[in-house]
């Protein structure tokens, strides 16, 4: 049980019961949808770049507890973060659900309730699906850029 | 021998043996891989449409063979040789029997229910589809049952048909016979649903198409273990099912055909054992059943699955399919009469699978929660995507029965239930 206690925070279901930024973005000028396979999650991420900042950022979509919730979490975080911090703090958040560090310390905030995912190598693709799709969405960015 | 089954992990009071003479803790005495914990509970297994555990007897049986008789087969004179090519075609004799089949050479060993429907796909069905035929399935197929008739379609450009389900799960059959065209020229449909449990009306389903001259393939990958099949009766055209969900090894399956539709199909893939002789200017194939088994084969996996089905002839077939019908009627009863689960695949006529969904907590997050109380169950899409699409559900939680299943078992995934709304309260 401490296991699971771990996993589901009371953070973790509180968000995935009620996520924030959790909308359609009409403006936004990326998106990208992020679709884990194996178990049918499935993930729309919304932004609206200024900039090289993340002015706005939302997601939609279905998927379980921990994907829902580190979806959520992951863009009250990045609301005002540059691409490059945003890309830094998924390899963050990366490190930490993979179990290789860092402590609860780092600059990954309420975030690092996700510690307890390391348990559970199975749940590491939930935890990091809106992040990989949020990666792809910031990549498309980047295709627009150097077409200009 | 191993020490495995160590019986101090279990808790569960020997049963008593039931009316009908079915001693389900003897029975779980047979399979050492259940008596053990997981997270610091006796593992419950209830995944058993994904993949059933192995008896002592058929894993006697493979090790067996490697220590004793291993050599390849049809081609040797020596002892052990002939001692193999006997052992894996008494193999064949005893699925023959198994399925009620009037010939041996009607048996061919593929790899997996998926090989064997491939096999038609790119054999039959390739040779007899042209531009705007058509090949009829149903709306609760497994993708196995689906992808390789989208393959020989695209090629041919030919129309997959799918004929709908309704709210329970059930085939709408008015719809199935108004699907049957002078253009079908197959059906392929599951016995049983991996996805929903529902049992196909297969007599209907298979006097409808012969009505029209059309044969009928039947995927068994669910039905062969848990019901009793019979292909003459039955008169289906080709019946296909994996040996790993009926008690015995991976990597083996069996496709059954009519022996006049055999002899009259291309072979599926080349090389040695499927011929007869081979020069660079002429080819002279094998006859049925070795035509359809090239190169050397699997020998270990067809002795396993006779093991298999030795064991579960020795128990019965009907008695195996009574004490699953208990379990998935206490199932239903005490799984439903949680608030805010439903159920998904609630046909009159069911069999080994319970499906459902709850309110609030997607499927995942409850298999996480059960297997750490050691209860294995599938959460998913269950490799029926099209099946999820029609009840709207991304996913669902599965718990599927086998012939060593306990109610005792089934009280733990109850009580497994519970502590998922205790988290989740």
């Amino acid at each position: 049980m401490a296991g699971l206690r771990d996993l589901y925070q009371e953070v973790i279901l509180e968000h995935s019961k009620v996520p924030r930024n959790y909308r359609e973005m009409a403006d936004a000028d990326h998106k990208a949808e992020g679709f884990n396979p194996l178990c049918g999650d499935r993930f729309t991420v919304y932004l609206h770049m200024e900039g090289d900042a993340i002015q706005d950022i939302s997601f939609q979509g279905s998927g379980c507890a921990i994907s829902k919730a580190s979806a959520s979490m992951m863009t009250q975080m990045l609301k005002g973060k540059t691409r490059a911090q945003a890309e830094k703090l998924f390899e963050t958040f990366h490190t930490l659900v993979t179990g290789h560090g860092p402590g609860p310390e780092s600059e990954l905030g309420k975030m690092a309730v996700f510690a307890g995912v390391s348990e559970f190598p199975a749940r590491v693709k939930c935890a990091t699906l809106a992040w990989h799709t949020l990666q792809a969405a910031l990549e498309n960015k980047q295709d627009a850029v150097s077409t200009e | 021998m191993t020490a495995l089954a160590d019986f101090s992990l279990n808790p569960h009071p020997p049963a008593q043996p039931d009316l009908h003479g079915y001693n389900v803790e003897r029975i779980r005495a047979d399979f050492p891989i259940l008596h053990q914990k997981v997270h610091g509970h006796p593992l419950v297994y209830l995944d058993n449409a994904a993949t059933s555990q192995k008896p002592r007897q058929v894993i006697d049986a493979i090790v067996r063979y490697y220590e004793r008789d291993n050599a390849n087969i049809h081609r040797g004179v020596h002892y052990l040789s002939e001692k193999a090519t006997e052992d894996y075609e008494n193999s064949r004799k005893t699925v023959q029997e198994f399925l009620g089949a009037g010939d041996c050479r009607e048996i061919i060993f593929v790899r997996s229910t998926t090989e064997a429907i491939n096999l038609v796909a790119q054999t039959y069905v390739r040779q007899h589809l042209g531009a705007g035929d058509e090949v009829l399935i149903t709306a609760m197929e497994h993708h196995s049952n689906i992808v390789p008739w989208q393959m020989v379609c695209q090629e041919k450009q030919a129309k997959l048909q799918v004929a709908p389900i309704n709210e329970d799960g059930e085939l709408i059959l008015q719809e199935f016979e108004r699907l049957l065209s002078p253009r079908t020229k197959i059906v392929s449909v599951a016995h049983l649903s991996n996805a929903l449990g529902t049992i196909n009306p297969l007599r209907q389903i298979i006097q409808m198409a012969h009505a029209r001259n059309i044969p009928v393939l039947v995927d068994g990958a669910q039905s062969a273990p848990r019901l009793a099949v019979d292909v003459r009766e039955l008169d289906c055209d080709f019946y296909a099912f994996s040996g790993h969900k009926i008690y015995g090894p991976t990597g083996i399956g069996v496709l059954y055909g009519k022996l006049p539709l055999l002899e009259a199909m291309p072979p599926y893939q080349g090389g040695g054992d499927m011929i007869s002789s081979v020069s660079f200017e002429r080819t002279i194939y094998n006859k049925v059943p070795h035509k359809f088994e090239a190169g050397t084969p699997d020998i270990s996996g067809p002795i396993g699955l006779r093991a298999a089905l030795e064991y579960i002839n020795r128990l019965g077939i009907e008695s195996i399919e009574r004490h699953e019908h208990e379990l998935l009627e206490y199932a239903t009863e005490r799984v439903s009469a949680f608030p805010g689960i439903k159920l998904i695949g609630t046909a009159k006529e069911k069999a080994g699978v319970l499906s459902f969904v709850m309110e609030g907590v997607h499927p995942h997050d409850i298999g996480t929660i059960l297997d750490q109380e050691g209860i294995a169950i599938r959460t998913g899409h269950h490799c029926a995507q099209p099946v999820m699409q029609r009840f709207g559900v991304p996913a669902t939680a599965r718990a599927s029965f086998g012939l060593y299943n306990t109610k005792e078992e089934i009280d733990a995934l109850v009580s497994g239930i519970e502590k998922v709304q205790e988290v989740f309260g």
